[in-house]
């Protein structure tokens, strides 16, 4: 494996991890975007542009785009979060040309009036089906609670009336502050070689125009709050509980990320032993999720409305003693050799490598191999995890659900004494 | 479990992989260059003497190892009433084997780096695994011994019993994903269209010695089928797998007699933003001579953004974010189940549409469209040679399903050869008499359109 990365002459960054002894190549474009860069009125903008992307430029129909990359049977779709747009083909090494073609044919599109009124529908269509998902609107409710006032609350979808009421020259406005050389990279991982990806990218990226990137990072400090959406007829309680952990450019991280294996892995932790093995709730774990300039604990609980008081208990509790007596050897030992296989496994394909690349990237400008991901892993200390609990420990600010429920009792805080 | 998603796809639910999605990724490939990838495929196989058949795909580009173990204790083999105990079993498993407590257990597994996981269908219990090829057979002995000795303790009973009720109702409260449920239940004669994730209203009646009779019936070598792929070397994992698996023990299972199913349309009132709605009609096996031919059908229906369902459907009349159609196949029925959620002023437009797509096949197929079946295959093939966990799987279905492994180059053969003709003719024979529709929403749809269709 070989990282090699260039500077286009529009001002584009092209980095790829080339491995000839794959049998594909993935590629995609990574555009610093989503839900946080709109304002209110264009809130959904981001995601509605990324279905919009696939509808063609002035020289390829909607149609022309679906068809070829079925012809070039290419694995691509598109995915839009709080912070990142990503568009992504993985195909045979032949075709790459054909799949560059269309991927940058994505970052121009033509957004016909015609088209943006049909997927207008679509769009509607998702929200509701999004709806239809209980723990997905917990998962939307909990960011909308969690990061009110800051723009990481903002919904990625948007809602029936933001879209209702979104116009085309809206979107039109949106994607040329956005779509600039500034905000997107081109990242290849797989079996390809480098000096004709130049030529390639070169060839058909040079309509992308320049620009410089702006993201405003304000500072975030999360406030106590508990937001239910009560729905009667439902059997099951879900609920998301979040609290403060590192930033997404905290050296902290590879800690946090061990730390809630250890604390909330779906089996195997601290919260399946305590509330999934003995069955009080079908699902409950902890994540470590990373942002730009901001980072939080994110817990699920799925479980019978009659328990909730119960297990939040008993989440509170291994919070509580995590924070206070921190996990011991072989705890963290078995997380290093869990997240030590994934990696692994992960780094086998191109299209695992090519969202760690693009990522890595996007948010740290870094490359980093499967070797030294593991290496660092293998040197995370229960020092390091002590640190780490000292300046972010496990205490939830915000819960939202949904569900039956209309009212919560949250148990309250040991008082973890001062460090 | 339901984990929420962090982000949204532009095409999210409505690409459906490859060909059937009982298995992910077969078809074929033109191009000279790989044809050496093909060439050089090697599949081994032996039988042990009790009856457990291993099959084993060496691949050398990769790093690790995956295995994929077929018993024959599926939800078919769930006594009427009682359905849900193959689901119970499959969450005792992990609790505690041979004098390994659930944690001992679990902590040696883990730090193997054993990514793992039971799941229950209607024919067999699966465990899958995949890890480093290192220690992928370090592993092989506490698979063995979780397998062919669980503790299946009492105390351990109501716990799994609630985490399998839980589940069941989270269900409930997922519109798509019962309506995934109740058209296979409506779509195949019972045992074999039985949810095999139980029923709540069952649960109660099930005890834990049904647990250990079922486990002692079903979980048997007999019929299992273990498929391992990876950076393995065969000798030495033969010897391993023989020394290890040798002294399980167990009859041979009985064979399963089917029932009827449920008369459709049917309709299940929920409170939901969008109908759910799934179609399903007859198609041929795995087996069958014609199988490709019913793949390429199936697969100009919904193979890819270019295909019809989402081009007429989706692209072209904004009804529906998520629209597919795939294969489902069993030993010897199979069906073409179809998806769509829309919301409920759309709905019946939704079905209507949906179904004179289905029709409108027969007026004819593009060489173009089959063209584009055939790249989408191509590819997805040689990925699959990029992934041990899929082809430790394929190959264990391949052998339930077929009795041997098909290779890649007789798949290429078997796609590349596959003409407009042929297909159209296919078309033409196994044209839908009918369909069965089942819906889950607000209101129940006029069924009209899929009752007498020829």
């Amino acid at each position: 494996m070989k990282f090699q990365q260039c500077q286009l002459s529009n001002g584009l960054t092209l980095i790829a991890e080339t491995n000839p002894s794959v049998h594909s190549v993935a590629a995609g474009f990574f555009v610093r975007t989503g839900s946080r860069d709109e304002t209110a009125e264009v809130s959904g903008v981001s995601h509605f542009l990324e279905h919009m992307a696939f509808k063609g430029d002035d020289r390829l129909s909607a149609d022309d785009i679906n068809r070829i990359f079925d012809e070039i049977g290419a694995k691509y779709n598109a995915s839009t979060s709080e912070e990142v747009t990503m568009y992504y083909a993985a195909v045979l090494p032949e075709y790459l040309e054909r799949a560059l073609e269309l991927l940058s044919a994505l970052m121009q599109p033509s957004l016909r009036q015609e088209d943006f009124d049909m997927e207008k529908n679509v769009i509607l269509e998702e929200i509701s089906m999004y709806e239809d998902q209980p723990s997905f609107t917990c998962y939307d409710h909990i960011m909308a609670t969690h990061f009110a006032g800051h723009p990481l609350g903002q919904s990625i979808l948007g809602s029936n009336e933001s879209i209702t009421a979104l116009s085309s020259q809206q979107m039109r406005d949106y994607h040329r502050q956005q779509y600039h050389t500034g905000n997107i990279i081109l990242a290849v991982a797989g079996n390809c070689d480098f000096d004709t990806l130049v030529t390639l990218a070169e060839k058909y990226c040079s309509r992308i125009p320049h620009g410089t990137a702006h993201r405003s990072l304000p500072e975030f400090h999360s406030r106590p709050a508990v937001n239910l959406i009560t729905r009667e007829g439902s059997l099951q309680q879900n609920l998301m509980q979040m609290g403060e952990a590192p930033k997404g450019n905290d050296p902290l991280r590879f800690a946090a990320e061990l730390l809630s294996v250890v604390v909330g892995d779906d089996s195997g932790s601290r919260l399946f032993w305590e509330l999934v093995d003995p069955g009080h709730a079908e699902s409950c774990d902890l994540g470590f999720s990373e942002y730009d300039g901001a980072g939080a604990w994110m817990s699920f609980l799925c479980c019978s409305p009659e328990d909730v008081a119960a297990n939040l208990e008993r989440c509170q509790k291994v919070f509580d003693d995590v924070s206070t007596n921190g996990i011991t050897a072989d705890e963290l030992e078995q997380a290093r050799n869990k997240v030590a296989s994934r990696i692994v496994l992960r780094g086998e394909r191109p299209m695992g490598r090519l969202s760690l690349l693009g990522g890595n990237w996007l948010y740290r400008q870094e490359y980093r191999t499967v070797a030294d991901d593991l290496k660092v892993i293998r040197g995370v200390t229960l020092e390091d995890i002590q640190e780490l609990l000292k300046r972010f420990p496990i205490r939830m600010t915000t819960t939202a659900g949904v569900g039956p429920l209309s009212s919560l009792d949250l148990p309250t805080e040991e008082t973890t004494p001062e460090h | 479990m339901l984990k929420p998603s962090f982000t949204v796809q532009a095409h999210g639910g409505s690409v459906p992989d490859l060909p059937p999605n009982e298995f992910l990724s077969r078809p074929f490939c033109p191009v000279v260059d790989f044809l050496e990838l093909f060439m050089t495929q090697r599949i081994e196989s032996f039988r042990l003497p009790n009856g457990l058949l291993v099959v084993f795909e060496p691949m050398a580009d990769v790093q690790s190892a995956a295995l994929s173990l077929l018993v024959p204790a599926g939800g078919v083999r769930d006594a009427a009433g009682r359905c849900g105990t193959a689901a119970i079993l499959a969450e005792m498993f992990t609790r505690g084997a041979d004098g390994l407590s659930s944690r001992e257990l679990c902590a040696e597994l883990d730090n193997l780096g054993l990514q793992r996981g039971f799941s229950v269908g209607s024919a067999h219990i699966t465990f899958s695994a995949a890890t480093t090829a290192d220690r992928l057979q370090d592993a092989l002995p506490l698979i063995n011994r979780m397998l062919t000795k669980p503790h299946l303790a009492d105390e351990d009973f109501e716990p799994a019993r609630d985490l399998i009720s839980q589940s069941l109702m989270s269900l409930e409260d997922e519109p798509r994903q019962r309506l995934s449920k109740v058209l296979r239940q409506h779509s195949y004669p019972a045992p074999w269209g039985n949810s095999a994730e139980g029923e709540l209203e069952d649960l109660e009646n099930i005890t834990p010695d049904h647990i250990r009779q079922h486990f002692q019936s079903f979980v048997t070598p007999s019929e299992a089928i273990l498929g391992i792929a990876g950076n393995l070397d065969f000798a030495t994992l033969k010897a391993d797998v023989e020394a290890i698996f040798s002294d399980w023990k167990g009859q041979q299972v009985p064979q399963v007699t089917a029932g009827s199913c449920p008369l459709s349309p049917f309709h299940l009132p929920h409170d939901s933003a969008q109908t759910h709605l799934g179609l399903a009609w007859d198609t041929v096996t795995y087996s069958d001579e014609r199988y490709y031919e019913a793949w390429a059908a199936v697969s100009l229906l919904s193979g890819g953004m270019s295909s019809r369902l989402f081009t007429e459907v989706r692209e072209k009349r904004g009804l529906c974010y998520a629209i597919s159609a795939s294969l489902s196949t069993l030993k010897d029925q199979a069906r073409v189940m179809a998806y769509a959620g829309t919301t409920t002023e759309r709905a019946q437009e939704t079905l209507e549409v949906t179904v004179a797509e289905v029709l409108r096949l027969h007026e004819g197929i593009t060489d173009d469209e089959l063209q584009r079946c055939k790249a989408r295959a191509k590819s997805s093939l040689i990925m699959q040679q990029e992934s041990t966990s899929s082809r430790a799987s394929s190959l264990a279905r391949d052998i339930y399903l077929l009795g041997r492994v098909v290779t890649l180059d007789e798949i290429h053969h078997r796609i590349d050869s596959l003409t407009v003709p042929q297909v159209q003719q296919f078309i033409q024979e196994y044209a839908p008499k009918s369909m069965v529709l089942v819906t889950i929403g607000p209101q129940p749809l006029n069924a009209d359109c899929v009752g007498q269709l020829i």
